[in-house]
């Protein structure tokens, strides 16, 4: 599927188009499911099983199963939708952010504190 | 005449709400973001508007990528929100305008904006943070919310162009409501921040002080950004300026800007509180 969003190189950013969209329907759908707590605790009785009823890919389970943020995004996760799932793991965005640079979550608030004074 | 009396931007980031749920406005993490509001609420205070226009965007909770409007308006009496995947408390009704979101609706769709429009739509934090930061304890009931969704989560979005059209497109209905009634507009979320990804944590603290700048003095000037001149400069999650420039929009007359702060990080964004006061033009 052609994208028109793939033209500029943003590195480090995943963009959520048409074929994202689509690539990643079933995860999405899970994860905005997530809303109901009914939901949550049928994904955490049975993390296997509640994966199989949205069919997601071997790929977006393998990612699910190793908390792996940037795995679900190449897999079309929406940031929005995937912060459920982190949020069900108990997990905030600066937890999200470590796991995605490789930093601890201290490292991670460290380096916010200096983007914000506009050190960079 | 109906009259746009001021805007307000601001953050509406859900950490705000578990901070002021935890009573942490005090600590020393929080104190620079909340101690610039008191002068915010107090204008609101005095010159009490009727009506709060509101663009935010949903973050996942009224719509899915099922079906996902590119703008949406409520025309609803009241709105609820509902657990966002967090199981936050809920929290009270925000009460809701439907002649004036009608009048509007007609207008706009007239002028060619196909919005989508809600008698039912569940509101997220994108909207009610806003409120609870002006009016804390949640006592915003009194005052009527038209909520303009615009969406910022997935491509293709409308760029800050027609954000901005959308907004002038608004204020024009506005002016064209009989009723004598004081609105005041709010532009919610941004500023530079990146969620997602190996740029996650990216903040860009000058190109948000010029954004804040651009809002008063110069806004067609952000009209010349595409959504990816956004993403470039502020971040992924930057594209919610667009909610900022749509509420710029609406101002057709005299701004004059009253009060302003600038603080980041909160969480992962830049946080630009700013007070415009707006005369209606002749």
């Amino acid at each position: 599927m052609a994208s028109n969003y793939t033209d500029r190189q943003l590195q480090g950013t995943y963009l959520f188009d048409g074929q994202m969209a689509k690539k990643g329907y079933g995860l999405n759908k899970m994860c905005y499911s997530f809303n109901d707590q009914v939901a949550r605790d049928e994904f955490n009785a049975d993390p296997e099983a509640y994966c199989e009823k949205f069919k997601l890919t071997e790929a977006q389970k393998e990612a699910i199963r190793n908390r792996d943020v940037i795995g679900l995004l190449r897999e079309g996760g929406s940031i929005y939708y995937l912060a459920k799932f982190t949020g069900l793991l108990k997990l905030n965005m600066q937890d999200i952010g470590g796991l995605q640079t490789g930093m601890s979550t201290d490292e991670f608030k460290a380096m916010l504190e200096k983007n914000g004074r506009g050190e960079v | 005449m109906a009259n746009i009396i001021g805007a307000i931007t601001t953050s509406h980031i859900p950490a705000i709400a578990n901070a002021m749920a935890n009573g942490l406005e005090q600590t020393p993490y929080w104190k620079p973001f909340f101690d610039a509001y008191p002068p915010v609420r107090d204008w609101l205070n005095e010159k009490k508007p009727d009506v709060i226009i509101l663009f935010y965007n949903d973050h996942g909770l009224e719509f899915f990528i099922d079906k996902k409007p590119t703008f949406a308006i409520g025309v609803a009496d009241e709105y609820h929100n509902s657990d966002e995947g967090w199981g936050i408390p809920t929290i009270p009704p925000v009460t809701g305008e439907s002649e004036l979101s009608w009048h509007i609706a007609n207008s706009i769709v007239d002028e060619g904006f196909d919005m989508t429009i809600c008698q039912e739509m569940r509101v997220d934090h994108g909207l009610t943070v806003p409120l609870n930061l002006m009016w804390p304890g949640h006592q915003y009931g009194h005052v009527k919310v038209i909520p303009v969704c615009i969406n910022c989560e997935q491509y293709p979005m409308a760029q800050p162009w027609r954000t901005f059209e959308l907004g002038r497109a608004i204020g024009r209905a506005v002016a064209s409501y009989e009723e004598d009634i004081n609105v005041v507009v709010f532009g919610t979320g941004g500023m530079s921040h990146q969620l997602d990804g190996e740029r996650a944590g990216f903040i860009n603290r000058a190109f948000d002080i010029d954004c804040l700048d651009k809002l008063v003095s110069d806004p067609e000037a952000l009209t010349k950004y595409t959504n990816l001149d956004l993403v470039e400069q502020g971040g992924a999650q930057a594209v919610e300026l667009n909610m900022h420039i749509a509420m710029r929009g609406t101002l057709l007359g005299k701004v004059t800007e009253l009060h302003r702060n600038y603080h980041a990080p909160i969480s992962n964004t830049g946080s630009g509180l700013m007070l415009l006061e707006h005369e209606m033009p002749k």
